[in-house]
């Protein structure tokens, strides 16, 4: 796992995602519904890789913000008549946020299997809700008819996914311009700090409790954000966004790229996305041995995934940069 | 039964391969999105193997130089947005001249709208919400609704009995079955003790089952999602007394699906349902239908419902491919989908509603009896020979 | 009560051991398929089914134990959950590729089925052999935990390993051991509760929640933390599906998260 790095400026390996994305973009414009939805899940897994990567906070329940800000998208175009999308999302953000501070300050002072537990029971119980109240969420249905206008006026949501790629891109952008600047700030150090070693840093008079519950509800927002991309660009919303099965597919992604390391966040969703549409037509039922396995075999051998791995055939490529840091910094 | 699938699918593809004629090679590509594996996904099987079997056993009614691609994609479960990327994709990049299948509600609903805009005909071979049909005009259903078999049960029930208690799996087509059967049955004179909606995530029915036998009903109205759900509620229904009781058993033949009946066991023995196929059911074209279905895949597989639904869909599809000469075109399609009739389909004479674009079919009233040793869904009268969907008729729906 | 059985098990490896085991569901499927498979193929008796299946998957959990679990003890939870999770997926798989998709059935011996009475009302029997039977397994475990040298010296490695071996307990054997046992327990209670919770190749998944939550309510480390969990569970459970069945299962979740949050440790948790 990478460290505080005093280094912020950003590297230029930093500009290969964008420059791949905007590629693909060009070159691949019938893959651009699947684009998007790499795009989404990589917004999802950087919302969970502050707090498990950064925090050290580990959560099987984060798909609650995500179906929370999937659905508030959703039910004000559909209840309430709003489809202008900046809108939705700023209210997703909201939703978000305002689910996150309240379930993490209650939440965040117990911890490990306890906090597994709650975080687990309360997207079980958004998932309850959500299948209830049919009225307002669709229920098992699923909401329909989610409408939103056209970007600033001029770009409408197409059947290639033009419009839906790029929204999401710089909507990613912008949060991995925020997530970066945040990482490298004093407070992300403090994270690291107490993931690394809490007492010492209790020790050290930081407040810990709360740079937790803060962290938590910035994740929460952006996973938040993420779900209303997601209602956005099917226009539509159904119960899969909450319960245990998204919090452990995003887990498997998060750890397939690298936990704590940025980019992993980047890296594992768009691997797992891709080999899924690929394998799974293939092999269909395989698909679960397949990540079971590769599951076990990262744990036991390769824990810190695929950057993890790419870090330890570091010492065999030509020589490193000049003035980089000596520690491993977030790549 | 796995090799049996590849050995299937590669002899077609050679024989399609070899034999198709050089000049104009006309390939009709359906894209065909079903759920092969997650949780609640597996039924995708039971649906390409009846669409490949058509395929393969009516290939030669082809106009000259078509043939037919099947391209497939899991949607693994009730997974709309997954859904949607799917047929976005098969649309824009494979461009698929029709998409069939689907088994879960939601993932149809996140479909509609890309058929209407894309103008890709929609086949439906699963789905049972009743409203789904209403989403585009280019969705056309072979499968069936809850209402079209529960109306009339309530219909029937009301005759029988007095007091009635309904216990459904909270969802759209749980819903549909539940308002359908109370309708129905207090029309014809009959009381609904309580109406109960159970989560689908239910592991025990012991709670649900003491408040029904509490209540003390004639009749226990049931719809749970066909399978293990099913098998869990009938253990349940008896190991609480309520069969003793007298309490009678019905619901609409999701709960007693053959695939599902030898893990019952006894327990089934005697529940009435209504549906509009069964496996045992005496017509030819039943007959030849499960005949061929062992024949492609083993002398113990059995085809299901959902298999009705696709084998019917794939005749439709075939009808308007040969009405057209191998040249679709969506809205001609839509006229020849909205027209077909079809007297050969294992369920019966079966036909679509030209104004609503969905399903009519014949509706049974069945029983669990042994034949053979064997539990099976015997029919004992046809209820309606021709039932239109309830839902929409009563609703003015389109 | 089904869901005790099971869960002791899981309180057996999570708390006596310290391992987040989430793939103790797969271990109770496995029991399950054995139960029903011995039935109906070999004809075994129920009781002898029950025996096969607690002995079977001990074994084989000892071999996973063996090559798999025992790196990972010093790995952390990250790791542990990851991999448990990771084990679920495979395993569902192969349950799925191995057994279809149909349920096991398994079909309980007459004596066990229908009503008794019991102070005038009607129970069903099998439940109550349920419940009578968790009862007595906690009884023999607790004997076995608190009054046992086993107990007390699963007990000292897992407080502190080095100085356990340090004395001599070979601890390596000693958790092979009661990972099979609680293994074993899990297997037992799969097969046990086959009847009432059908299994079938999603059920590890499908009761993941369940499991955790009886384990969290009760308490690490405690072994009639569970039985109380999952008996609080089970009739909060019930009464509230009898009463208010609109509310469904949100009342579990909910009594879940409010007795977390007063008790953070669990009902009897002991953990420091």
């Amino acid at each position: 796992m990478s460290g505080y790095s005093a280094d912020t400026r950003v590297r230029w390996t930093e500009w290969l995602p964008w420059v791949v994305a905007l590629a693909a973009f060009f070159a691949l414009p019938e893959y651009l519904a699947l684009g998007a939805r790499i795009l989404i899940y990589i917004l999802f897994a950087l919302s969970l890789d502050l707090i498990l990567g950064y925090a050290g906070i580990i959560t099987l329940g984060h798909s609650a913000f995500f179906g929370l800000g999937a659905y508030t998208a959703g039910i004000l175009s559909t209840k309430l008549g709003i489809n202008d999308p900046f809108l939705q999302l700023v209210a997703a953000a909201a939703a978000g946020a305002l689910l996150g501070i309240s379930t993490g300050a209650v939440i965040l002072r117990t911890r490990a299997l306890t906090l597994l537990m709650l975080t687990l029971a309360i997207t079980a119980i958004l998932l309850e809700v959500a299948n209830k109240m049919s009225s307002l969420t669709g229920g098992a249905d699923g909401l329909s008819g989610v409408q939103v206008n056209p970007l600033l006026g001029l770009f409408k949501f197409d059947l290639w996914g033009k419009t839906a790629f790029l929204y999401c891109l710089a909507v990613l952008f912008i949060a991995w311009f925020f997530v970066r600047r945040l990482i490298y700030s004093p407070f992300g150090a403090m994270l690291t700090g107490i993931r690394e070693n809490t007492t010492r840093m209790h020790a050290v008079g930081a407040p810990v409790y709360w740079r937790l519950v803060l962290v938590y509800t910035i994740s929460g927002t952006l996973a938040g954000i993420a779900g209303a991309l997601l209602t956005q660009v099917n226009q539509f919303v159904g119960l899969n966004v909450l319960g245990f099965e998204p919090s452990g597919e995003l887990l498997v992604m998060l750890i397939l790229g690298g936990v704590g390391r940025l980019y992993g966040a980047f890296i594992g969703p768009a691997l797992y996305l891709i080999a899924q549409d690929y394998l799974a037509k293939q092999f269909p039922e395989y698909w679960y041995f397949g990540i079971g396995t590769l599951l076990i075999v990262i744990v036991l051998f390769a824990p810190g995934g695929i950057l993890g791995l790419l870090d330890r055939l570091k010492p065999w490529l030509p020589s490193s940069r000049p003035g980089s840091s000596a520690r491993a910094s977030a790549r | 039964m796995k090799l049996g699938i590849i050995a299937a699918v590669a002899a077609f593809a050679a024989v399609t391969g070899l034999g198709a004629p050089a000049a104009w090679a006309q390939t009709i590509k359906i894209g065909f999105i079903t759920s092969y594996s997650g949780l609640n996904g597996n039924l995708g099987p039971y649906m390409e193997r009846a669409v490949r079997l058509y395929i393969k056993l009516h290939q030669k009614e082809l106009p000259p130089g078509v043939k037919i691609e099947l391209i497939t994609r899991d949607d693994t479960g009730p997974n709309p947005d997954k859904a949607k990327q799917l047929a976005q994709e098969l649309i824009v990049r494979e461009k698929v001249d029709l998409l069939a299948g689907v088994v879960f509600t939601p993932n149809a609903l996140a479909i509609a709208p890309l058929a209407t805009e894309a103008k890709v005909p929609f086949v439906i071979m699963n789905a049972g919400t009743a409203m789904i049909t209403t989403r585009s005009p280019y969705i056309a259903r072979t499968s069936f609704t809850l209402w079209q078999s529960s109306y009339p049960l309530g219909e029937w029930a009301a005759r029988k009995f007095k007091r009635a208690y309904t216990l459904v799996s909270d969802y759209g087509p749980g819903h549909d079955a539940e308002v359908a059967f109370s309708m129905a049955f207090k029309k014809g004179g009959g009381t609904v003790v309580d109406s109960v909606r159970v989560p689908l995530q239910n592991p025990d029915w012991a709670a649900y089952m003491q408040r029904v036998k509490d209540a003390r009903p004639d009749a226990l109205m049931v719809f749970v999602p066909a399978g293990k759900t099913a098998t869990a509620v009938m253990k349940t229904f008896e190991d609480l007394g309520l069969k003793s009781a007298g309490v009678k058993l019905i619901g609409p033949g999701d709960i007693t699906t053959e695939e599902e009946l030898p893990a019952m066991g006894d327990v089934a023995l005697g529940v009435t349902t209504v549906f509009h196929w069964s496996l045992v059911g005496d017509r030819p074209a039943n007959k030849a239908f499960v005949a061929a279905w062992k024949k492609e895949y083993g002398q113990n597989e059995i085809p299901n419902f959902l298999s009705v639904g696709s084998w019917d869909g794939t005749a439709m599809i075939f009808e308007a491919i040969k009405r057209q000469k191998g040249k679709l075109d969506p809205d001609k399609t839509m006229e020849i989908f909205r027209h077909w009739k079809f007297a050969d389909s294992p369920r019966g004479p079966i036909s679509i509603d030209p104004e609503t674009r969905d399903i009519v079919q014949p509706e049974y009233l069945r029983e669990v009896r042994k034949v053979n040793g064997q539990l099976a869904n015997v029919e004992l009268e046809v209820l309606s020979k021709a039932q239109k969907d309830p839902w929409k008729e009563l609703n003015n729906k389109k | 009560m089904v869901l005790y059985v099971i869960a002791v098990g899981l309180s057996v490896t999570m708390g006596l051991m310290g391992f987040v085991n989430l793939a103790h569901g797969v271990f109770a499927m496995a029991g399950g398929f054995i139960l029903s498979y011995a039935m109906a193929r070999f004809a075994v008796p129920f009781a002898a089914g029950l025996l096969l299946a607690f002995v079977l998957v001990a074994a084989v959990s000892v071999v996973l134990e063996r090559f798999l679990y025992a790196p990972l003890y010093a790995a952390g939870e990250l790791a542990q959950v990851l991999f448990t999770i990771g084990l679920i997926f495979a395993s569902v798989a192969l349950a799925r590729f191995v057994y279809g998709t149909a349920s096991a059935p398994v079909f309980l011996p007459d004596h066990l089925t229908g009503q008794v009475r019991i102070l005038g009302r009607d129970f069903p029997a099998y439940r109550v052999f349920l419940i009578v039977f968790s009862a007595a397994l906690i009884a023999v475990l607790w004997f076995g935990v608190e009054r046992t040298r086993w107990g007390a010296m699963v007990r000292a490695a897992v407080d502190n390993r080095a100085m356990a071996q340090s004395i001599g307990i070979d601890t390596r054997r000693l958790f092979t051991l009661t990972f099979a046992l609680g293994s074993g327990l899990a297997g037992l209670g799969g097969a046990l509760g086959a009847d009432i919770l059908p299994v079938h190749w999603g059920y590890p998944l499908e009761h993941l929640v369940y499991f955790l939550i009886v384990v969290a309510v009760g308490g690490l480390g405690s072994l009639r933390g569970p039985f109380v969990a999952a008996l609080f569970i089970g009739i909060a459970d019930t009464a509230c599906k009898y009463w208010v069945p609109e509310l469904g299962a949100f009342l579990v979740y909910a009594a879940t998260i409010a007795l977390l949050l007063w008790r953070p440790l669990g009902l009897f948790g002991v953990r420091a």
